[in-house]
């Protein structure tokens, strides 16, 4: 039996009239990588920011870590990291002020800091660049240090709002790496895509359309459930009857 | 509080950083004193003013031959009536009338105090009270000399009356104006446009998703604007006092007191307005649109209420400047305390309350 670290259970927020996500039901277990999928407008960010804490749910259950989403929301936000759509680092500080003050926010303290600042720029390559600012490093780069950044406290859950959006496919493959490693270490990375291809990647996926949860499984079974050579074709499998239209 | 101060160091290199705003904040208040300062700081040489000396004594003779002995007047002794001042004024022909009335010395020997008329043609407002503060002076230091030479309290009080223009509006109006403006500018269009921009990029997202409690954010984004703020008010201050020979006539405490309740009151107009706008675009244009133009025509620096429609005189009671004007020009010029200004003081920290509620509320509804 696995340890579950996302739970949901008929979770709904409703705008007015419009249900941006209706009644989900879902769960993601320690460790793993979860691929939240589907089109623009599909409901995915609006379910996200649920379960970070940045938006009250209309109705439903929920529990991160074993924290209710209601009641617990300080809780939560110490044991999750987030990493959102646009890129969230500070452009005019440095490198290092980055890290210091988000680490710091974090709680961490002085000497845990240190150490961050030292493996990090001994993992990404960024010794020279420690001292640069931020917004003067090429895109890759900051995604990577932005996703550095979200797990520097390492916390039990990271949720990456479409992480990878306007990189190019090797700076992709690294981030990818990065995630990778962050899973070994136990941070269970629940990620929205737009790229199929980085759906392959992704222990479980989950597929939403019209702010529904359409199929939720492994790659392997979704391909061989719908009988289809790709993941991208599973998609417009389910996506083809979707109402709202993009954005 | 660890925290607090983490932020505040992050929320100072976003200042620091930024140069060019940081050289506009620090200069506007530097320009403008300064350009108002040589438009009507004009030096007071060889003014015509006139003596009408009804006692002829001692007394009124040494105080005669003092201010005959400065360069700063041309000075004409006679007689005159009040009409003959008056048509003298209205001419233009002179700028100031000192009266000694009769029994000048007499007065002073026996009763210890006595009167000196000083009247002063106050359409030039600049001119007015250089002119009256001189014979103040050399009034005052023959007060001493005598108070020195006997062991009797001596007083003489200069009556001083400013024609046409009582209040002395011109530039004992304009340094308050300036204050005002300068302040608003800063913690209103600074404070909104800094928090919006957290959430342009995207970092406010990551913060609120943080520990961190989201009133943190708030009062740290407020620390350097305010300390930005006190700065510019020391630098109007010493300009103005320096360069405009402009008066502290009241307690600097306060009136450092009563600014910050204003940069206070700004800064929680700038954190309303950036709970209600997205763009920095739209901060900008909002803190201009609804702060920096009213605050300009209806403090009454520029333009005087008194002479404005009812409605737009009623309008002008809204505006944070409009109190402050009326405080900061109570202590620096007429040198009150805070007996005098208590209403306005309560009216902006009502505004302060008022306002904090109103966008503490948007702001939380904002996080749902």
């Amino acid at each position: 039996m696995q340890e579950v670290v996302i739970k949901t259970d008929k979770l709904t927020k409703r705008f007015g009239d419009f249900i941006a996500t209706n009644e989900i039901t879902f769960e993601v277990y320690a460790g793993e990588i979860f691929g939240f999928l589907g089109a623009n407008g599909a409901g995915k960010t609006t379910a996200m920011r649920m379960l970070c804490g940045l938006s009250k749910p209309s109705s439903g259950q929920a529990t991160i870590a074993g924290y209710d989403i209601y009641k617990e929301t300080e809780s939560i936000k110490k044991h999750i990291g987030y990493m959102s759509q646009k890129f969230s680092l500070y452009e005019d500080l440095t490198v290092m002020e980055n890290i210091r003050f988000f680490g710091g926010i974090y709680g961490l303290t002085n000497k845990q800091i240190k150490e961050k600042i030292k493996n990090l720029a001994e993992k990404l390559g960024l010794q020279d660049q420690m001292r640069k600012l931020v917004g003067s490093l090429p895109l890759g780069w900051k995604q990577k240090l932005a996703f550095s950044v979200a797990v520097i406290h390492e916390p039990r859950i990271v949720f990456l709002d479409e992480p990878t959006g306007g990189v190019d496919p090797v700076t992709r493959r690294q981030f990818w790496d990065l995630i990778y490693e962050a899973a070994d270490n136990g941070i269970t990375v629940f990620v929205t895509t737009h790229y199929m291809d980085e759906a392959e990647y992704c222990n479980r996926i989950s597929m939403m359309v019209d702010g529904v949860i359409k199929a939720l499984d492994t790659p392997a079974n979704l391909k061989a459930h719908y009988g289809a050579a790709s993941i991208d074709e599973v998609f417009f499998e389910l996506a083809r009857g979707a109402k709202r239209s993009a954005d | 509080m660890k925290q607090l101060l983490i932020f505040v160091r992050k929320e100072f290199y976003h200042v620091f950083r930024d140069r060019k705003t940081l050289l506009l904040l620090f200069g506007l208040p530097i320009v403008q004193i300064v350009l108002f300062g040589f438009a009507l700081t004009n030096e007071i040489k060889n003014s015509k003013i006139v003596i009408c000396d009804y006692s002829k004594d001692v007394a009124s003779q040494q105080i005669i031959r003092q201010i005959e002995a400065s360069n700063n007047f041309e000075i004409e002794k006679a007689i005159w009536s009040q009409s003959q001042i008056e048509s003298a004024f209205e001419e233009g022909n002179i700028k100031m009338v000192v009266v000694f009335p009769a029994n000048f010395n007499n007065d002073l020997q026996h009763l210890h105090h006595a009167q000196i008329q000083v009247i002063a043609d106050a359409s030039d407002p600049n001119t007015a009270t250089s002119l009256t503060n001189y014979v103040s002076a050399i009034i005052r230091d023959y007060q001493q000399e005598i108070i020195g030479r006997t062991s009797m309290p001596l007083q003489i009080i200069p009556e001083t009356r400013m024609l046409y223009n009582p209040t002395l509006a011109g530039a004992t109006n304009f340094v308050p104006g300036v204050m005002a403006l300068v302040l608003m500018l800063v913690s209103v269009l600074m404070t909104s446009v800094s928090i919006v921009r957290e959430k342009e990029m995207g970092t406010m997202e990551v913060l609120l998703v943080s520990p961190i409690n989201p009133f943190l954010v708030i009062i740290s984004k407020a620390v350097p604007y305010l300390v930005l703020s006190l700065i510019n008010l020391a630098v109007i201050l010493v300009l103005s006092v320096y360069l405009l020979g402009m008066p502290i006539n009241g307690s600097i405490t306060l009136l450092v007191a009563e600014s910050t309740l204003l940069i206070f009151t700004a800064l929680s107009l700038g954190l309303l307005i950036s709970t209600s706008t997205n763009s920095q675009e739209g901060a900008m244009l909002i803190s201009l649109m609804a702060m920096l133009l009213p605050t300009m025509m209806f403090t009454g620096f520029m333009f005087p209420l008194e002479n404005m429609p009812m409605p737009l005189q009623i309008f002008a009671n809204v505006l944070p400047s409009k109190w402050y004007y009326i405080i900061v020009k109570s202590i620096m010029i007429k040198g009150l305390g805070f007996a005098a200004i208590w209403k306005e003081t309560l009216i902006l920290f009502g505004m302060t309350l008022f306002l904090l509620q109103v966008s503490f509320r948007k702001f939380k509804i904002r996080l749902a």
